[in-house]
């Protein structure tokens, strides 16, 4: 492990510019390069509860390493709280309940004994409404999770917030002052903040519920344009009510839906340009051209 | 507790994280540790106003004056009755004047002078009660020349004051503006739609205000001793120097006597035993005893 | 304009300002009276203290407030003394009850199940509902019984190293006196401790879980920041009510007018020996006890108006009413 932490620092500047040759390549074809990559994560049966209120039913699929893959669906049809089961956030909430597997590199994330902590040491995650921490300047906040990582030195604090924060494409604007609050930054700029606090950890998955909801569309654009250098280093899952958004960013699209009385089903998960082009199933269809939600 | 075999090995930072895990399980004691120091003295002081007051209790306790100091037996009727009455005056002294400034502040205070006067109420409400005292002392007992259980009323109801009209002002900004535009719009006036709508509605937690306002004065001491001062015999006369129970309690507590100190246990047993009927009450009647308005 | 049922034009629900009418106006007399009541009385207070104390305050000047010696046959007064008293009792309460009410808020805002966070809630607060001679006369017979016992000789044989603490426990005394006071701002320090704990948004606490934090790493990172200032603020007025306690101080304190020499001493603080006193005072003896309570007075005033505008910079946006 020590080795791949590493060699990641190592390669950050180099990975930059090999990130910007590759975009185009990527755009080419964007279901094709993650066709043969391996599983980060999946998921198996997986059922959520608030109480006795079912959230999420029996939902099943896999997740290939540094693919962008969104999760769309209507309003209330839990994609939110599924999302949330990655990084046993749900848990929090009064009464909840998970059932099934979710095997991070192979190993069951809710399995017994298993530390939510670690979990989330490893699968990051990105709020819809940005949440810096208001006490803390915006270095402190990047670097706050270093401290769970061991991080000590202030050379290598200093390199992992540098290199976070350019990843986040928020390094030029604000590089000249680090020690402004946090929250003084304008909104989209403090999403981008919280996307580098969460990727200096260095998780295998980030991630984001509807984390350009809240923003405007110029800084949504923004965002946007980052998945595709992040996802070369780490894998993305991102829950959007926004189509177009994911047809633009993401490699594959899973649609779910509370349908019939089944709160929270897995309808259609396909790469993004079948999904979009060519919907196997009728509701995806009538989701896709509009017809409700 | 195993250490199970962590899948993500996190490298070097394995002996960081069981420090991190051993930090998290303090703490969680530590907290555990001041519940229990927080809540130990409460059960103790309910057990021992039970063990120590209970066999004090006798009828007449209730019904007899207290005999001259040293000798046994007597009861504490005069306290019983000149808090009462002190009491009872008080809040027919206070609850007005309170619920008026509450009034004031909701219907009228929502500016830069409410917020004044919501200021010196915050602050009067923690002003030491002794000091209350000696103002009513001077204002009222050096005046008339003597001590009397009119001046002790005085000085409960400035005590009074404040509980009850941060209360009342809370409870009336509760009630929904439309039912006061209702009101507007049927052509009342002002001071109708206040007396005739808007404090009906919020009565029952004014209510709450005033017994809560009650129990805080049934146990103050401090500021009687310098206005009603006290009193070995039974008297109505508000005029004159009147007991009361929290009074007697400091008496006995501090005295020779054996059977004062039971007799002061009594008292306690009793005066709590009220105190906490009423609070129980407010409770059943209106849940928590915080209210939070956004 | 529509006339309505009552015979008088109608008027749209629109403005409600200016609708004063003659009922009005005594209306807003009476209830401004009310107010202004309030007002007096605080203004009246400093002044009839004032007033009263006149004769000690033209009399012992300045020095009042530090100097030592207080003797009443030799007409010579200084609060030093109690002020000393007042300060130690104080500020050790205040320490202890904060720490023990802040964990006990965290506990039961971040930790407890609703079914056990609502009775300990109500349990402690119950402690401010029993009164301050209540809490006198259980401070003499049990706690202050424990103390000379089996409390007192512990602390002795852990602390006796350090010069203040080496004594020899009695029932009364300024720990006790400590102890007691400790016990009774407690409540009012948890609860809205626990009201501000209780206010930091959830966005905040998941943005530190999200990263792999422990509870009590988010506690630290998350909630004791944000709420900080709140629990100032809950501290101070615990303070205030611990300067200003009487009649508990009063009896658990031992009354010496000598500066304790030790945590076990006798003292006064300024609001015991005024009730201690007063009885049998006359004269510039007597000015001198209502200038010791208008010192009281302005100590708590000033205590209380910074922890106001603390706890209202942090709740602001919501109010919070809190029975003390």
């Amino acid at each position: 492990m020590t080795e791949v932490q590493t060699s990641r620092k190592a390669d950050t500047l180099p990975r930059l510019g090999a990130m910007m040759t590759q975009t185009a390549a990527a755009e080419a074809a964007p279901g094709a390069e993650t066709a043969d990559a391996p599983i980060a994560i999946s998921a198996r049966n997986v059922s959520a509860w608030y109480g006795a209120k079912q959230a999420v039913t029996n939902i099943s699929m896999e997740i290939r390493k540094n693919s962008v893959t969104a999760l769309i669906g209507p309003s209330g049809c839990g994609k939110s709280t599924y999302i949330r089961c990655f990084n046993r956030m749900h848990e929090f909430a009064p009464n909840a309940r998970v059932e099934g597997t979710i095997l991070l590199e192979g190993a069951d994330i809710y399995a017994h004994g298993i530390d939510p902590a670690r979990v989330r040491q490893r699968i990051g995650m990105v709020f819809q409404k940005p949440n810096p921490f208001p006490t803390m300047s915006i270095a402190e906040n990047v670097a706050a999770g270093l401290r769970f990582m061991g991080v000590r030195s202030k050379s290598e604090i200093g390199d992992r917030v540098e290199s976070s924060l350019k990843l986040a494409a928020l390094w030029d604007e604000v590089k000249d002052d680090l020690k402004k609050p946090g929250i003084a930054l304008s909104g989209g700029q403090q999403q981008r903040l919280c996307i580098a606090r969460t990727i200096a950890v260095e998780p295998e998955v980030v991630l984001m519920d509807e984390p350009c909801s809240a923003l405007d569309p110029v800084a949504t654009l923004k965002i946007e344009d980052l998945m595709r250098g992040l996802a070369e280093r780490y894998t993305i899952i991102i829950v959007t009510h926004n189509m177009q958004q994911a047809a633009r960013v993401s490699d594959s699209t899973a649609f779910m839906l509370s349908d019939e009385g089944v709160t929270g089903q897995l309808i259609e998960y396909a790469p993004t340009q079948d999904l979009f082009t060519n919907p196997k199933d009728k509701r995806t269809e009538d989701y896709i051209s509009g017809r409700f939600g | 507790m195993t250490t199970p075999n962590q899948p993500w090995a996190l490298g070097r930072t394995e002996g960081l994280y069981l420090r991190r895990k051993a930090v998290d399980r303090i703490m969680t004691g530590a907290m555990i540790v001041a519940v229990a120091l927080a809540v130990i003295p409460l059960f103790l002081i309910l057990f021992y106003l039970l063990k120590e007051g209970i066999p004090g209790l006798s009828l007449s306790l209730f019904t007899d004056e207290p005999n001259r100091p040293g000798k046994p037996g007597g009861g504490v009727h005069n306290a019983i009755v000149g808090s009462a009455i002190m009491v009872g005056m008080a809040l027919a002294i206070g609850v007005p004047v309170a619920i008026g400034t509450g009034i004031f502040l909701s219907e009228y205070g929502q500016n830069r002078i409410g917020g004044y006067v919501r200021f010196v109420i915050e602050v009067m409400a923690g002003i030491p009660s002794i000091t209350v005292g000696l103002f009513v002392y001077g204002l009222i007992v050096l005046r008339q020349g003597h001590f009397s259980a009119i001046a002790g009323s005085v000085s409960l109801a400035i005590l009074l004051i404040p509980i009850i009209a941060r209360i009342t002002e809370e409870m009336l900004l509760l009630v929904p503006r439309s039912l006061r535009e209702a009101s507007y719009a049927l052509g009342a006036s002002r001071w109708r739609t206040v007396l005739r709508i808007v404090l009906p509605t919020a009565l029952p937690g004014i209510i709450t205000g005033v017994m809560l306002g009650l129990s805080r004065i049934a146990g103050e001491a401090a500021p009687l001793l310098f206005t009603a001062l006290g009193n070995n015999f039974y008297t109505t006369d508000v005029t004159a120097p009147m007991d009361s129970l929290p009074r007697r309690i400091y008496i006995y507590a501090t005295g020779p006597y054996d059977y004062w100190h039971e007799q002061a246990w009594a008292m306690s047993f009793i005066l709590v035993a009220v105190i906490l009927v009423i609070s129980l009450s407010v409770r059943a009647l209106f849940g928590s005893r915080v209210t939070v308005r956004q | 304009m529509a006339v309505s049922t009552f015979g008088r034009p109608a008027r749209a629900a629109g403005s409600l300002k200016n609708r004063l009418k003659p009922g009005d106006w005594t209306f807003t007399g009476l209830t401004g009276a009310a107010a202004l009541v309030v007002i007096l009385v605080i203004v009246g207070m400093f002044y009839e203290l004032t007033r009263q104390s006149w004769d000690s305050i033209t009399a012992n000047g300045w020095s009042f407030v530090w100097s030592t010696e207080w003797d009443p046959s030799k007409g010579i007064f200084g609060a030093g003394a109690f002020v000393v008293g007042t300060l130690i009792t104080s500020v050790v309460a205040l320490v202890l009850a904060t720490v023990i009410a802040v964990l006990v808020a965290l506990y039961l805002v971040e930790i407890a199940p609703g079914y056990i966070a609502r009775p300990v809630s109500y349990l402690v607060e119950l402690l401010a509902a029993i009164p301050s001679v209540v809490y006198g006369l259980w401070g003499i017979f049990v706690m202050g019984v424990f103390i000379r016992d089996h409390f007192g000789p512990v602390v002795v044989n852990h602390f006796s190293w350090i010069p203040f603490f080496d004594g020899t426990p009695l029932i009364t005394g300024l720990f006790s006196a400590c102890i007691i006071l400790t016990i009774m701002i407690l409540p009012t320090i948890m609860a809205v401790s626990r009201d501000v704990i209780a206010a930091v948004p959830r966005s905040q606490r998941e943005g530190v879980l999200a990263l792999g934090a422990t509870r009590w790493e988010m506690i630290r990172l998350s909630v004791l920041p944000y709420a900080r200032s709140g629990i100032l603020g809950a501290a101070i007025l615990g303070l205030a009510r611990a300067v200003g306690e009487t009649l508990a101080v009063t009896l658990v304190i031992g009354n010496s007018v000598k500066i304790p020499d030790n945590i076990f001493s006798p003292a006064y603080t300024m609001a015991s020996i005024i009730a201690n006193q007063f009885p049998e005072a006359t004269g510039v003896h007597k000015a001198a006890l209502i200038e010791v309570a208008l010192l009281l007075l302005l100590v708590t005033f000033m205590i209380n108006v910074v922890a106001r505008i603390l706890v209202w910079r942090v709740t602001k946006g919501q109010r919070v009413v809190v029975e003390e």
